[in-house]
């Protein structure tokens, strides 16, 4: 049975359908991810999945409980990592652990056993009494982190857990979700970030514009959607050399000065690349950002 | 608007830790917290009710300090928690995303509300006390068992203005659109609601606008006890400070389902 399973959920505001008939279902102990551009819809259906905001149409069923009528009791089990900072700047970072596991009930001495534990966890044992405005932005991620599992959640969601990360937190970040993967617990992450999404998740859900667009596991999707092979040609007169990759390659994409190329054999337009003076190319394996440019396309979603 | 919105505030104990998340970062910052809430109106207390009493010898029969003693702690109460959910609220729910973070926990924005709302009011019944003391210490009460009875009635005029105060709370924008409740609604009830001098002093049409405020009614309570009687009319002056609070509340909790719950 499912740990948590949605149903043709709709939201929409002033008459903009925000989430257009999402179906969408996680099993217990999987991690899902929920990718999709800016303004996808996806932190609009992380509320409404958590109970935070009323669906116009469809039903949520979480941990056993309809939401959102029952979903402060199905909140008791979810542990939640928001997209924006909300750690307490007037608390230090056990005092922010402790005031939290106040909110779900939790007798002192459950919580003077789990704190110290949870620091551990997260790498901040010897930061305890620190307040929180004196830590990194790694630190405070971790923290949340930390205080999303302050009530041993069997559901945990996390909304874009590492945007804003320099690469050591986002590894460390990574780290810790693993770890928490491989205890069986249920996952649930929203993310742009394609490297994060296929190195944690099992399975991913890609939504545009309020709609889901493609489901699989990562290595599926890859395959089922994009070509092995990436040529990116840039460079003085890059464009030039466009009529002849568009025999040579499967698929070409021109994105301002530069082709990409998308071959099944990459061999043949490699070879006329070589011929090419001045032109500069990379050949890399697919990976899961050309498909997911491939599903929404090349055009900024923020302006 | 959502229907769910325009519901009645939930009336639930949850409310207990975000009350004591508050008291725990008031606790930290304690002792400047109580002299600055403090100093001010009682600087004005003073001041005023020696300095301009020396001029008057008698208002309405008491001396002027004892009659301003009175006024200075409801006014003291209305802005202490005015202040308290108006800039720290603000802070609370806009700034620091604090409410965000208590939602994401089993409790509802209802719970956060009423959380906020029994903290104005705590917070307003320590300078409310704070004011009492001085007026023990100087022996202005007339008699100190009734002087007690103001206690409660501190406690319900923390909890109206409070709710009052969750209302622009609810609207703002930023910190700046507070100054406008200031200037609109908290002066011209200083100024004309019994702090100072009596209302039957102004002319009538500001007699009647006077007698609806609700800083009219916590004084028309507070002023008698201080002067050892029972209030006059002392049903209807509850009544109407419990009827300004509850509606407060009612409208400031359905603005806020409406800011944060979409």
């Amino acid at each position: 049975m499912a740990l948590l399973e949605a149903k043709g959920l709709i939201k929409s505001y002033g008459g903009t359908e925000v989430v257009r008939g999402l179906d969408l279902s996680i099993q217990p102990g999987e991690c899902l991810g929920l990718l999709g551009p800016n303004g996808a819809g996806k932190t609009t259906t992380l509320k409404m999945l958590l109970g935070l905001i009323e669906p116009d149409a469809g039903s949520i069923e979480c941990l056993g409980l309809p939401v959102p009528q029952a979903a402060r009791e199905a909140r008791i089990r979810i542990g939640v990592v928001p997209q924006m900072d909300s750690l307490d700047p007037d608390f230090t970072v056990a005092e922010n652990l402790q005031v939290y596991g106040r909110y779900f009930r939790l007798p002192e001495s459950i919580l003077n056993e789990r704190i110290p534990r949870l620091l551990e966890f997260a790498g901040l044992a010897s930061k305890a009494n620190n307040k929180v405005p004196t830590l990194s932005g790694g630190m405070k991620r971790r923290l949340t982190l930390a205080r999303a599992l302050i009530n041993d959640p069997d559901l945990i969601v996390l909304d874009e857990p590492t945007t804003g990360l320099d690469p050591q937190a986002r590894h460390v970040i990574w780290q810790g979700l693993r770890s928490l993967i491989a205890q069986g617990k249920t996952v649930l992450l929203t993310t742009h970030f394609m490297d994060e999404a296929e190195r944690l998740a099992d399975r991913l859900i890609v939504i545009d514009h309020g709609v889901k667009i493609a489901e699989g596991s990562p290595r599926e999707m890859i395959s089922q959607f994009i070509e092995p092979h990436v040529i990116e040609v840039f460079g003085e007169g890059a464009l030039d050399w466009k009529m002849e990759g568009q025999k040579l390659c499967t698929r070409l994409e021109v994105a301002g000065e530069t082709l990409f190329c998308y071959a099944l054999d990459e061999v043949p337009a490699l070879d006329s690349l070589k011929t090419q003076t001045g032109l500069r190319y990379l050949h890399r394996p697919s990976s899961l950002e050309d498909v997911f440019l491939k599903l929404t396309g090349r055009e900024l979603r923020d302006q | 608007m959502n229907r769910h919105h325009l519901a009645p505030p939930r009336l639930s104990l949850r409310f207990i830790p975000v009350w004591r998340r508050n008291f725990l970062v008031w606790k930290k910052l304690a002792l400047p917290s109580i002299l600055g809430n403090l100093a001010d109106p009682m600087l004005y207390m003073l001041g005023l009710g020696y300095g301009l009493g020396s001029l008057l010898p008698q208002v309405n029969g008491v001396a002027y300090i004892t009659f301003l003693a009175a006024g200075t702690v409801c006014y003291s109460t209305m802005n202490s928690a005015t202040f308290e959910v108006l800039y720290s609220g603000f802070s609370r729910m806009h700034v620091q995303k604090t409410w965000e973070a208590i939602m994401n926990a089993p409790l509802l924005l209802d719970d956060v509300m009423l959380g906020e709302l029994a903290w104005g009011a705590s917070k307003s019944l320590l300078s409310g006390v704070a004011i009492l003391t001085v007026i023990w210490t100087l022996g202005l009460q007339y008699s100190f068992w009734m002087s007690l009875l103001v206690l409660p009635v501190v406690i319900l005029i923390g909890l109206t203005f409070s709710a009052m105060g969750l209302v622009m709370t609810a609207i703002s924008p930023s910190y700046d659109f507070f100054l406008y409740y200031f200037t609109l609604a908290i002066t011209p009830m200083v100024l004309l609601c019994g702090v100072f001098y009596p209302v039957s002093q102004l002319p009538g049409f500001l007699q009647n606008v006077s007698s609806i405020l609700p800083l009219t009614h916590a004084i028309n309570l507070v002023r008698p006890l201080i002067l050892g009687k029972t209030p006059p009319n002392a049903l209807m002056h509850l009544l109407a400070l419990s009827a300004w609070g509850a509606s407060s509340y009612w409208l400031a909790v359905v603005l806020t389902r409406r800011r944060l719950l979409k």
